[in-house]
């Protein structure tokens, strides 16, 4: 393997292993030390790939939005109704929140609530543009085809992605009553009939 | 050695090409170089008889105006006779937006109106016949520099590279958006907040077609002095086979995104770069560009 490739993937281990510790710990209760140490590294080598902790925080939200931008995409790509592909969408999203939990709760708890630490380079949508282009990928199709609603990005925005947020933040609350993935053909509906043409 | 003989041949027309082209700063010592047999609002050799009866010659020949083949002039059927100036010309112009797609006039008949060569984007039968000498002037109306621009080049036998509508690539090579003295607004997507404004790009909301119109408006000016997104207008667009579209000033929008995109641009490649962008705030670009004293 080349010296290149074995420096991508231990930046891609430890993004991976601060993306866990961020989520589960906290932001400021984690340290680049309980990071080094997860990895079996030294806190001078995990300075070799990233020179705060800020920095590292900032590229992990970049991380999570191409990889939930990329299964977006790939919805986007099918030649499927825009009904089917909001099911699709709520679907990964859900289950992204099963298997990974993490990336949700870094968006969720870490992202949104210490704005401090993305004001400066990650201003507005600047770190999360793989997944919101995706959106308005699937928003800009669904309207071109007369499936949904033309009305302002963010109206609709809201209600897609604020919904399915918000699903996620009452079960990493514990609250929901029932798994979150029988949750997925009401929610899609519900979703629809709000967006649709009416 | 003889001069070409040129003859300006309308159909159905409003005269705005003829008299845009008559504001040519050089239109005399451009003519100079050309034998006039005939144009329809001024004093020539010849007159509308002559012509419209086939007894006159041409090398060049400009045609202004859309054609329909059921349109008769003095009992004479006006496609037959460009046709027949056509055979005998070196060159044909399609002079404006009309002679060339069909324009403003088609909209009257869609089925039996069309430009001389192309009907909208599609060719009509005689673009195979007349292809070889057939140069596109698209415009409402044309520039007067296209046109002086193009008979200099005709008659010094330079060639003229043109792209898949016969439009000289010169004058047609890149968007009405390049030169825009708007550029920087565009750039970090800021709208203008009015229109006759000196701020603000005029694509995002106010209907803007200049990153997807082939043209020159912006590098060579209109009366040397501007253009209409210089001055706060959008651009309409009428330099493609479609125009004109209806609702000119508004920008046609799938939940605030674009639908058109600028030229050959990929809409992830536009809505990745804008997305990032719009997060920014450029206080300079927010502010009036005079500050006017009350």
């Amino acid at each position: 393997m080349k010296i290149a490739d074995k420096k991508a993937l231990k930046r891609e281990s430890i993004i991976d292993a601060a993306l866990h510790l961020f989520a589960t710990q906290g932001f400021y209760k984690t340290t680049i030390p309980d990071i080094a140490k997860k990895l079996k590294m030294s806190v001078g080598n995990l300075y070799n790939y990233f020179s705060s902790k800020d920095i590292l925080a900032k590229e992990i939200i970049k991380y999570t939005s191409e990889v939930l931008g990329d299964k977006i995409r790939e919805v986007n790509q099918l030649q499927i109704p825009t009904k089917d592909k909001i099911t699709k969408i709520v679907e990964l999203y859900f289950r992204m929140s099963q298997e990974r939990p993490e990336m949700i709760e870094y968006f969720l708890r870490v992202y949104l609530s210490h704005r401090e630490v993305f004001s400066d380079g990650c201003e507005g949508m600047v770190c999360v543009s793989g997944f919101i282009t995706e959106i308005m990928i699937f928003f800009d199709d669904g309207v071109a085809v007369g499936e949904l609603r033309n009305q302002d990005f963010f109206s609709a925005f809201g209600l897609f992605m604020g919904y399915l947020g918000g699903m996620v933040f009452l079960k990493g609350e514990g609250v929901l009553p029932k798994d979150i993935e029988s949750y997925i053909d009401d929610i899609s509906c519900n979703i629809y009939n709000a967006l649709k043409v009416q | 050695m003889s001069k070409p003989k040129l003859l300006w041949f309308q159909s159905i027309s409003c005269n705005g090409n003829s008299h845009s082209f008559f504001n040519y700063p050089n239109l005399f010592s451009t003519l100079e170089y050309f034998d006039l047999i005939y144009h329809p609002l001024i004093d020539t050799n010849y007159g509308l008889e002559e012509v419209l009866n086939l007894k006159v010659d041409c090398d060049i020949l400009i045609l202004e105006g859309a054609f329909n083949k059921n349109l008769f002039k003095n009992g004479v059927n006006i496609l037959e006779v460009a046709e027949y100036y056509s055979k005998l010309a070196k060159y044909i112009i399609t002079a404006g937006t009309c002679s060339t797609f069909g324009g403003v006039f088609k909209e009257y008949d869609t089925q039996n109106i069309s430009g001389f060569a192309f009907d909208i984007e599609n060719h009509t039968k005689r673009y195979d016949i007349y292809k070889d000498k057939l140069i596109s002037l698209p415009g409402c109306p044309i520039h007067p520099k296209w046109l002086g621009y193009i008979l200099l080049m005709l008659v010094k036998n330079r060639k003229i590279p043109i792209d898949e509508f016969h439009r000289p690539q010169e004058l047609y090579g890149t968007t009405v958006h390049t030169g825009c003295s708007r550029n920087e607004y565009f750039e970090w997507k800021i709208d203008t907040k009015g229109w006759g404004l000196k701020e603000g790009c005029l694509f995002y909301e106010n209907g803007c077609q200049a990153p997807y119109t082939k043209g020159s408006c912006n590098k060579i000016l209109w009366n040397d002095i501007s253009s209409k997104t210089i001055v706060g207008t959008p651009c309409f667009g009428c330099t493609e086979p479609s125009f004109p579209k209806t609702a000119l000033f508004e920008t046609k929008t799938n939940m605030g995104i674009p639908a058109n995109m600028p030229l050959g641009v990929p809409r992830r490649a536009y809505l990745t770069a804008t997305g990032i962008v719009k997060s920014f705030t450029i206080k300079r670009l927010e502010k009036r560009v005079i500050d006017y004293k009350s």
